[in-house]
């Protein structure tokens, strides 16, 4: 059944309209890519989808496990199980990142009416999903992100995704500054949470990173618009032949 | 000159005058106390309540602010005294020695001046002032400027206070806790305390000031405090006065070489609070830490004014002050740092920043450095802004609702200052009171 289900999606940024017509569906337990080339809207889809102020849907319908995406905040959005792993994720100078992460967990599951973790629940957790994306203690106790590398900071996102168990994450180019051995731990800690409940949207520029995170179906975005839809093998015709014959398409 | 534009008395001042001519049979002191506190309220008649032209005074009109001014407070009655039982329970439980003020006079019932440790001698100004305490004629006036009008009419009109000695390289390890409470009375009180921690002692202080919502009391406290050389002194100020108080307090502050002095103000109450800290460098290689946070909202209206002098050379201080501001709050913050000729290796960097919550929200801040030596290092940076959108976005898409995103945004801010607190007890205290403050913000 479908997770999310995207219609006649049109999005402005500052009155400039960015996506034009955008459909997309979603299956539980599947793993769609998003591919295209830079401008072509990817990272507007993942904004929208987590509910950035300034991306204003102007016409079209979102729909998340039913329900209309767009009547929801942010932090109920994620509530409800849509997890997007930044592309830049941000330092929070101050901010403890195992402050963050309990208090993320614990209103997530406080909305659902979930009972909160004790500390030595929450702590066991932390401490096992850290040890397997290789982020030491060392980084539990720094501010959120501060101080951390590039990489260290996309490890974080896998590890926030990891604790927090989303129902539908969006992954906006979690690849990008990544070197192979950094590439590989991110991507093993993704297929890790594959199931069958659960389901992502890889968003990536290119097809290096869907080596490791076997899509099901991949999507070619230009223009705004999704214009090619197929299997696992189109992200290697990408590679090879790159997106100019989709951007012209769209033109014609 | 300011001082000499004839001006027509507002109702204050006019008040003050006659405050002052009243009280001054039965102010406490000797011959030489009366002619300090002449020579004090001669300065205040003749330029008057500060307002924005006087260059010190400029965001904070006190001529335009002080509507009246309240009689003198009458000594506190059983009512207000056990009213104040519970003061000063925002710091926690630091095991510290409370010495409580009622209403500007000492109570000493509420107070715990028994077994003193060894090095350390209390006594009341009020007592200090009949007694002819020498320690008086050696230290009292020379550091608080009577060239600043609060300060002069603080002179003038000083009834009570503390007097502490600390003893040559005694360490006093209880927190010694000044607590000065108003009860719900209209009035005005004055009070002075004198600190003296001789070379090589080590003392903390702590100054809370509060009384209740409703009553528009009117406080004007001044401490002057000596730090000897090699001394270790961490004085922190807590004001959280009722809606409609007006505070004026002054921190003036002689370091002697080889110290270290920290000091840090709390403010979260009153309507209109003006901190003033006056601190010199007497000595070399010492190394201070001056901070602040403040958490204002309504009309609520804060400055705080720093003036640090490095006389004596290769001290370093560090200055970081931080005010949250709500609704129509109006924070201010002027810092100067002095660098005389003979200062030379001086290291200061001031620091101050404002959050603003509100459109509405005022923040002022007004860095100055002025430096005579050619060898130092020196900054300042001044920052005033809204809360960052992008990082309240990154916490509600971890699901944090947006009221706790920006709760933990705010506590990170103020964290920043708080940390430059040496008593680990005290901060959380202090961290408790800005979450308390959040929790209420949130509710409204």
């Amino acid at each position: 059944m479908a997770l999310l289900e995207i219609e006649n999606l049109h999005v402005e940024i500052d009155g400039k309209e960015i996506l034009k017509g955008l459909d997309l569906t979603v299956n539980a337990g599947e793993v769609h890519a998003v591919m295209g080339p830079n401008g072509s809207g990817k990272s507007t889809l993942a904004y929208v989808l987590a509910g950035k102020n300034e991306y204003e849907p102007t016409a079209g319908e979102v729909r998340f496990d039913g329900k209309n995406l767009f009547e929801m905040k942010p932090d109920e959005r994620a509530a409800a199980g849509l997890f997007l792993a930044f592309q830049y994720p941000l330092e929070i100078p101050g901010v403890a990142t195992m402050t963050f992460l309990r208090t993320a967990l614990n209103a997530q599951r406080k909305k659902r009416g979930e009972e909160e973790f004790s500390t030595p629940e929450f702590l066991k957790k932390v401490r096992d999903a850290a040890a397997r994306l290789g982020i030491g203690q060392e980084m539990l106790r720094r501010a959120v992100n501060v101080g951390f590398s590039g990489g260290e900071k996309k490890r974080n996102e896998v590890l926030q995704m990891a604790l927090i168990e989303p129902r539908l994450a969006v992954l906006d180019e979690t690849d990008s500054g990544l070197d192979i051995d950094a590439l590989k731990i991110v991507a093993d800690g993704v297929n890790r949470l594959r199931a069958p409940g659960r389901s992502f949207i890889v968003i990536t520029h290119y097809q290096r990173l869907l080596d490791y995170i076997v899509p099901d179906v991949v999507h070619v975005l230009s223009k705004g618009r999704i214009v090619k839809t197929g299997g696992k093998e189109l992200a290697h015709e990408l590679e090879a032949r790159g997106y100019a014959e989709y951007q012209e398409e769209v033109l014609a | 000159m300011n001082a000499e534009v004839a001006t027509i008395k507002t109702a204050a001042e006019t008040a003050l005058a006659q405050a002052f001519s009243l009280a001054r049979p039965r102010l406490p002191g000797d011959k030489a106390i009366a002619a300090q506190r002449d020579a004090a309220f001669a300065v205040f008649a003749k330029s008057g309540l500060p307002h924005r032209r006087v260059e010190e005074w400029k965001y904070t009109d006190l001529r335009a602010l002080m509507r009246d001014a309240k009689p003198l407070a009458s000594p506190p009655d059983a009512a207000a005294k056990a009213g104040a039982k519970k003061a000063g329970a925002l710091v926690g439980d630091l095991e510290a020695r409370r010495l409580v003020f009622v209403d500007g006079t000492f109570v000493a019932e509420l107070s715990d001046t028994a077994n003193l440790e060894n090095g350390l001698t209390v006594r009341s100004l009020a007592d200090a002032l009949t007694g002819n305490d020498p320690a008086l004629a050696t230290h009292l006036g020379r550091l608080a400027p009577i060239s600043d009008v609060a300060v002069a009419l603080n002179t003038a009109l000083m009834g009570d206070g503390a007097v502490i000695r600390i003893a040559a390289c005694a360490t006093i390890a209880r927190p010694l806790h000044l607590i000065f409470v108003a009860s719900a009375k209209p009035a005005a009180s004055f009070m002075r305390s004198l600190v003296i921690v001789e070379p090589g002692a080590r003392a903390m202080l702590i100054e809370s000031h509060e009384g209740p919502s409703g009553a528009d009391y009117q406080v004007n406290a001044a401490l002057e405090l000596f730090v000897g050389d090699g001394a270790h002194v961490d004085h922190v100020k807590i004001i959280t006065e009722g809606a409609e108080a007006l505070h004026v307090s002054t921190l003036a502050a002689a370091i002697g070489a080889k110290a270290r002095f920290n000091a840090f103000t709390f403010t979260a109450g009153g309507a209109v609070v003006r901190n003033q800290l006056f601190l010199r460098f007497d000595g070399e290689d010492t190394v201070a830490g001056i901070g602040g946070a403040t958490l204002i909202k309504g009309h609520q209206h804060a400055d705080t004014t720093l003036v640090a002098t490095h006389i004596a050379r290769g001290c370093q201080s560090r200055e970081m002050f931080k005010a949250v501001l709500d609704d129509e709050a109006h924070s201010v913050f002027q810092g100067r740092i002095i660098v005389r000729q003979g200062a030379q290796k001086t290291d200061a960097k001031m620091m101050t920043r404002a959050l603003l919550l509100s459109e509405r929200a005022e923040a002022d801040n007004k860095p100055e450095l002025e430096i005579f030596a050619d060898d130092v290092q020196c900054g300042h940076g001044a920052t005033a802004g809204a809360l960052d959108g992008e990082l309240k976005f990154y916490l509600m898409a971890r699901g944090i609702p947006e009221a706790e995103a920006e709760a933990l945004l705010i506590q990170a801010f103020l964290g920043e200052a708080i940390e430059g607190i040496e008593d680990a007890g005290l901060r959380e205290s202090l961290m408790e009171s800005v979450a308390a403050w959040l929790a209420a913000r949130g509710q409204k």
